[in-house]
Formats: C-alpha cells, structure tokens, sequence
C-alpha cells in the first residue's frame, strides 16, 4: 500500500501530470536550452537537484514554517539549491555552463519548482514530497531531452554531438534557434492532447459498452 | 470573514516570522559559502588553464606566457592584475625568447559581445591566430567565426598594415585581407574591426621590436596554471 502511493506520486509527475505537456510549466529553460540534447540533460539534473532537494526541506520543516512567509522561506531555500548547483556545475562542467548561462540562475524563477513546493511539498510527509519531487523532476528531464533529441537532429545533425549523417546533410538551422523549440513543442503538445483525447474516447466507449451489456 | 479566519488561525508573533526569515537566511548562506570556497580553486584552474590553451593557440611554437599590463608609459610583467585593467599575454618559446604577444578584445557582434584572443608578431607586422573566447553569434551562421576551420586558418598570417579588410570569399589578394564567411558578413567584419580597433589601441603602447620585456619566472602564476 505505502510502496503504491510513492508509485503514484511518482509516476504522476512522469506521464499523466507531466509539468512540460500537461501543465504546460517551466516554459522558458524548456524553450531556451533545449537546443542539443547534453544541454537539456544538464538544465535536467540541475533541476532534479534543485527540485529534489528543496521538496526535502521544505517537507521537512512544513510544521517550523509560518504560513505567512512560506514563500519567502521555500525561494530562499531553493535560491540556495540553485547556487549550489550553478558553482557545482562551472567547476566539473565549464563547457556545459557556458552554454546555459543565465538559464541556471533563472531555476529560482522557474514555476514548476515553486510550484510543488506550495502545492505538494508543504503539505505531505517528506517520503511523498520526494517521491513527487522525483517523478516531476523527471518527467520535466523526458521533456527536455525529448526536444533537445529532436531539435539537436534536425538542426546539427548530431545526437550528444555524434554526428549521425554524412557530410551531404543540410540541418535546419531553424530548429536550434529559438523558432525551432516553439515549432518542436508544438508538435510534442499537439500529440499528447490528441493521445488523451483518443483515451477519453476510449475509455467512453468501454463505460457505454458496460452500461448496454448489464 | 477574513477577520474570524485570522483570529481562528492565532497568528504567530512577528518575532517569529523575523526569526524564521533570519535562520533560513543564515543557513542559506553559509551553505553559499562553503559551496564557493570548496569550488573556488577548480573554477579559476579551469579558467587559467583554458587561457593557457587559448594563448598557445593562437601563438604558435610558444612554451611559456606571462601577463603583461601598461603602466607609467611601458609595458611590464605583474603578477595580479588589478581588476578592470587591460592584459595582454607575451608568449615565450622554450628558450624564453619572445614570440608574440596574445591579445584578448572584444567588441559588438550580431547577437552579442564577441570576445576574442589573437596572437601577433610585432616584428612582421602580422596577426598570427585567432580564437573567439565568447559569442552568442546565430548557430549554423555566425557561429561560423569560430567553426569554420578556413576563416580561422585565414589569421595564420595577416598583415595589420594598414589595416585588416575583410573582402567577399575568394577576393583576397592582398596580405592584409580576409575572406568574409558567405551567410556571416556581420560577424566575420565585427571580428575584423574587434582586431583592428585592438590594434589602433595597442599599437602606441607596444614597445619597439627586440625590446619587447624578458620572461619573468613567477611561481604563483605558473604553479596554478599548470594544475
């Protein structure tokens, strides 16, 4: 029983409440970095990290927290997660660093965090707040990476900087330029509603059919 | 309404609030700070290896480098810069003859500020290699500036006398001009002016040829770059 709630917290946050195709959060790292796939991993860990680590705490010490300065409490915990991790990453990775820039400090800003904080984390016991934190964490990492795979393709004709064709390819530099994750997000979200409107219809048609057979 | 929520919830005392605020401010900090001294020294090895690397590029046959600022009318060696003050680097060869001297500049790009490192030769007048530290210039595009192995291979000898022209592709008929990159015209002449308007500022400072400083063996610098 318990091992099947954290199942579902998890679980929750990787496909039916994915942050970036369901609830449509944390748009601007999602657009930006998204342009080679080693990009999209690191902004992904980055998060996992932050995300992770501030649910921890903010869950751990939701009964110390005075509701009338949650907000200001859960920014500055996560505002420290995510120095940690902008020093962590220029010193083992510079390259990678570079390449996000300003986008690792703009973690505080991103709303998916703060947003699991107010509306999970600082409600639920830490085994659950993590569990959430991991899955949307993750679910947030499969978005990136399915985009940063696309775009990365298509505009450089390369996975993690392998090139995957020969010399004759011609990539399309517009999808890494930002008009190529609008257009690749466009098409990611138009598959997901039409998946779950193709399961809605389904799942009608299972219940009319009971109804009829009893 | 609202009065009978808050009077139910018995709000904390503001004492509390100003404490809870200034413990999780304390804590964040000194977390900050521990993180940046642990990762302090790695960061500026990184940073004094990827110059070293970037000096030897663009000077080639040079073993040895050493930073070099402009003060009281000549040019000497320090050992720490102060902040904000222009370096440039006089790269040595293994018997401590000077080469050339790396010079960084930066200037508008089509994006962003280019920065980039190039080595001349006083003494042939000559820009001897370039690297393009830092730019934001379009993918596929202008990020030709540092991508494209035949433009980058056009500052392995260029005259700055009078100064450097960068001419449409397959033009180049002087020792002073560059084919521009086909589809990166902004950014191949923002490289070409960033050099030229680094050295129309540098020109007066340089000493004359054969007189430019001996290399000074200083330990700290040496040491944390070799790391």
């Amino acid at each position: 029983m318990k091992k099947n709630e954290s199942y579902e917290e998890f679980i929750k946050g990787v496909w039916r409440d994915n942050p970036v195709f369901a609830q449509v959060l944390g748009m601007c790292p999602m657009l930006a970095v998204t342009n080679s796939a080693i990009n999209a991993v690191a902004m992904g860990m980055a998060t996992l990290f932050v995300l992770v680590g501030s649910s921890f705490l903010v869950s751990s010490f939701r009964n110390w927290i005075p509701k009338q300065v949650r907000i200001s409490c859960f920014i500055i915990i996560i505002a420290t997660f995510v120095t940690i991790a902008d020093y962590t990453l220029l010193a083992l990775v510079p390259k990678v660093h570079k390449e996000l820039g300003a986008f690792i400090p703009l973690i505080v800003a991103n709303c998916l965090i703060l947003g699991r904080q107010e509306a999970f984390a600082s409600r639920y016991p830490t085994r659950l707040a993590v569990m959430d934190a991991i899955g949307m964490a993750t679910g947030f990492l499969v978005a990136l990476l399915s985009l940063g795979i696309v775009r990365e393709i298509l505009g450089d004709g390369a996975l993690f900087g392998v090139k995957l064709f020969s010399e004759n390819f011609e990539p399309w530099v517009i999808m890494i330029l930002p008009p190529g994750g609008f257009l690749t997000l466009g098409v990611i979200l138009l598959f997901f509603n039409w998946f779950k409107f193709k399961k809605d219809e389904f799942l009608e048609d299972v219940a009319e059919a009971e109804r009829s057979g009893s | 309404m609202t009065t009978d929520t808050i009077k139910q919830a018995a709000p904390p005392s503001s004492l509390r609030l100003v404490l809870t605020l200034a413990i999780a401010g304390l804590i964040s900090g000194i977390a900050i700070i521990g993180i940046y001294e642990s990762t302090l020294p790695t960061i500026t090895a990184n940073k004094a290896r990827e110059l070293r690397e970037a000096v030897f590029k663009v000077l080639p046959g040079v073993s040895q480098m050493q930073a070099l600022v402009y003060r009281d009318g000549e040019l000497i060696t320090v050992e720490k810069p102060d902040k904000d003050e222009p370096v440039i680097y006089g790269g040595y060869d293994e018997a401590y003859e000077f080469v050339g001297y790396a010079m960084p500049a930066a200037g508008p790009g089509f994006q962003d500020t280019i920065a980039i490192l190039y080595g001349y030769k006083p003494g042939e007048k000559q820009v001897v290699g370039m690297e393009v530290l830092e730019s934001r210039e379009t993918p596929g595009l202008g990020d030709k500036i540092y991508k494209d192995a035949v433009w980058v291979g056009g500052f392995s000898a260029l005259s700055v006398e009078p100064e450097i022209v960068a001419v449409k592709k397959g033009t180049k008929s002087k020792p002073n001009e560059i084919d521009a990159i086909t589809g990166a015209t902004i950014s191949s002449k923002a490289v070409v002016r960033i050099i030229n308007e680094a050295h129309t500022a540098w020109s007066d400072k340089l000493p004359p040829p054969d007189a430019e400083p001996p290399f000074q063996e200083i330990e700290p610098a040496s040491t944390e770059a070799g790391q």
